[in-house]
């Protein structure tokens, strides 16, 4: 199995973007997430993010929570999770990066996550509310296990902090691309070809935008500035809804770059 | 001092031993490393000092008198119970000592805009009290379920220009409203402030709470030398996420006789599974950007807190009571929702006080403690609010008609 790293460089040399879907795990039951994960493979993504539910979710917008809150409700857990993925780990071929609060590894236990993990195919971790300053413990665990931590830059980051968190993230560094939480927006700042431009002068690994990304037009136009586009709240809703359409149409926006689809 | 426990602690990193630390959204770094410097810069600026100094005497009512409670300790038959009349404070409770040095600090910074969370309302009252008072455009967040129990609180804040937020998720009460600050911060961190009420979150907050609610205790600290020549033999406050108690505990920290006394709410019991009393009950984890005792399952799913008193109805403690707890300088205890309603009831009795639901924590534990005691030993009791809020909650438990 390839790396993060590698799978997002794929695509750059074939001329496209990474494309990566934010999926809430066990939104729709827990038997769910192997047909999703497949379906979404099966349409090209670059990898995919694994979202677990929390009960305090800070950082996400409605969609998100409403998803957690549906996952919560059918009684999913960090730890029930990570054996589904286990149970059909043969089968993944993109790799995965668990979304996850900090709190929920807590008390599952730092090692006996990061085995977990391990044992369920992960290849990447994103803690969003465990920035720069606390970090250390996570890849001090989990790197040995060869997972990478991602971290992410907002706008709000000074040059200088951009740089330090540049070199730290792992994988890919996940540039946020609003000031606020999770969720559709309309519009973005115009200063945000500065900001990337700027970022990826920093990072020796690829730059991917997410945050506020839900339109095919939005993937092409946050694609040219990045290596690829992290799509959220739009693939809640679609697989909620069980809209397939929408979700191809925006897989098919990042391949728009090359006129080539990703085959992996 | 070279060996000071009060002094030690936070780190530059906001550790109080293992615990604190600032777990949020790197949106909101920034804004915390600013907000720290800031904070910094300020206490080192005699302008202002002053005028915080200046609004908490001539606004907020200061200093509260320390009343020897000279009925209830006839009839506890123990040692000498003296109350701290924080609920004498303008608004009503020690939480504007925070509102106005964040409020002012907020101006000072150049934030045209307030955020606060409050779960019974007192927090939010204050915080729209100092925004009124200073200018500020000010909205509060406030879970949907303490909205339907505090109406008159929600008016209030109304009345003073503030905009008071429902909270439909989650479990719709205080640590829900906290989330929703949290996001609205994130989102309009450019202009806006955040008041954070309780000595909570992460750092520099815990700090800067500590901080402005030092005054309780550097005046119980004088005002007791004065009265009786000497230091308290114990300090009991009530805890929900802790502002009182580390104000008022803290300036007494580093005298080794005085003993320090947390008190928890156990709600209907710890063993009953609901009540708010994180170190009694809970475990170590991270909410809110601070890791502290936390009430939580064992999927590190945070529980719902439960107490009669909205205020200490919080799922976790202080980074600083957490730390305090650990090296065993505050002996943490709990008393249950009838408790706190007999305690309540005692001060109405004997003194004619009517303390706010939270503090009536810390009076039945004092109520308790005080029969231990030889009569010439002395507490000092925070009496952190008044009870006008909490007639109707007392009125209902105590089986009155609520028509």
């Amino acid at each position: 199995m390839i790396t993060l790293q590698q799978a997002i460089e794929e695509t750059k040399i074939a001329g496209n973007k990474a494309f990566v879907p934010y999926i809430m795990a066990g939104d729709g039951g827990l038997e769910t997430l192997k047909p999703t994960i497949l379906k979404l493979q099966q349409m090209g993504v670059t990898a995919i993010e694994v979202g677990i539910p929390f009960t305090d979710p800070v950082a996400d917008g409605p969609t998100i929570e409403q998803a957690g809150e549906r996952a919560l409700a059918e009684g999913v857990t960090l730890r029930k999770v990570l054996e589904a993925l286990a149970s059909f780990k043969e089968e993944i071929r993109v790799p995965l990066v668990v979304m996850t609060y900090f709190n929920p590894v807590l008390a599952f236990g730092l090692e006996a996550f990061a085995k977990a993990c391990v044992a369920g195919g992960v290849k990447g971790l994103i803690v969003p509310d465990v920035p720069l300053e606390e970090s250390e413990i996570l890849r001090d665990t989990l790197n040995p296990h060869g997972i990478d931590i991602i971290q992410l830059v907002s706008l709000t980051s000074p040059p200088a902090r951009i740089e330090r968190i540049a070199a730290a993230s792992q994988g890919f560094v996940y540039a946020v691309t609003v000031n606020g939480i999770t969720g559709a927006r309309t519009s973005f700042a115009n200063d945000l070809n500065d900001h990337f431009a700027r970022l990826r002068e920093a990072s020796n690994i690829p730059v991917l935008a997410g945050f506020g990304i839900s339109t095919p037009e939005q993937v092409v136009s946050m694609g040219a500035l990045s290596d690829g586009v992290i799509v959220g709240s739009a693939i809640v809703t679609a697989l909620h809804e069980d809209n397939l359409e929408k979700i191809e149409a925006l897989v098919f926006a990042s391949t728009s770059f090359s006129g080539c689809p990703n085959i992996r | 001092m070279a060996n000071s426990i009060a002094n030690s602690v936070p780190t530059k990193e906001g550790r109080y031993g293992k615990f604190g630390g600032q777990f949020v959204p790197e949106t909101l770094m920034t804004a915390l490393l600013e907000l720290e410097t800031a904070y910094d810069e300020a206490m080192n600026d005699q302008t202002f000092t002053e005028e915080l100094e200046y609004y908490l005497q001539q606004y907020v009512g200061r200093e509260t008198p320390l009343y020897f409670a000279e009925n209830l300790t006839k009839e506890l038959g123990g040692a000498k119970v003296y109350l701290k009349r924080e609920d004498l404070n303008h608004t009503g409770a020690h939480k504007i000592n925070n509102a106005i040095g964040q409020a002012l600090l907020a101006k000072r910074m150049g934030k045209k805009k307030v955020v606060a969370e409050t779960g019974a309302g007192q927090h939010g009252v204050a915080t729209a009290t100092a925004c009124a008072l200073l200018n500020l455009e000010c909205v509060v967040f406030m879970g949907a379920e303490d909205i339907k129990r505090q109406q008159l609180n929600v008016f209030r804040m109304e009345l003073l220009g503030t905009k008071v937020e429902s909270v439909e998720t989650g479990s719709k009460t205080l640590k829900d409203a906290v989330n929703a600050a949290l996001r609205y911060w994130v989102t309009n961190v450019d202009d806006t402030h955040y008041i954070l009420g309780s000595a909570l979150g992460p750092h520099p907050f815990p700090k800067i709470v500590r901080d402005f609610q030092r005054v309780i205790g550097v005046e119980t600290r004088e005002q007791i030398l004065a009265k009786e020549g000497c230091l308290p033999d114990a300090v009991v406050a009530c805890i929900g996420g802790g502002s009182n108690a580390i104000g008022m505990f803290h300036p007494f920290v580093d005298d080794e006789t005085v003993a320090l006394y947390g008190v928890e709410a156990a709600g209907s019991g710890i063993e009953t599974g609901k009540h708010a009393a994180a170190i009694a009950g809970g475990q170590l984890g991270v909410l809110h950007g601070a890791y502290m005792y936390l009430l939580q399952d064992e999927n590190g799913f945070v529980q719902e807190a439960h107490s009669i008193s909205a205020g200490l109805d919080y799922p976790g403690k202080g980074p600083e009571h957490c730390y305090l707890h650990d090296i065993g300088r505050v002996k943490f205890d709990s008393i249950t929702d009838s408790e706190a309603l007999e305690g309540l009831q005692l001060l109405c009795r004997t003194e004619g006080i009517l303390p706010a639901l939270e503090s009536s924590h810390a009076i039945a534990y004092t109520a308790k403690l005080a029969k231990t005691m030889a009569t010439d030993d002395i507490i000092v009791v925070c009496l952190s609010g008044r009870g006008d809020k909490d007639v109707h909650t007392v009125r209902k438990a105590l089986g009155g008609d609520m028509s």
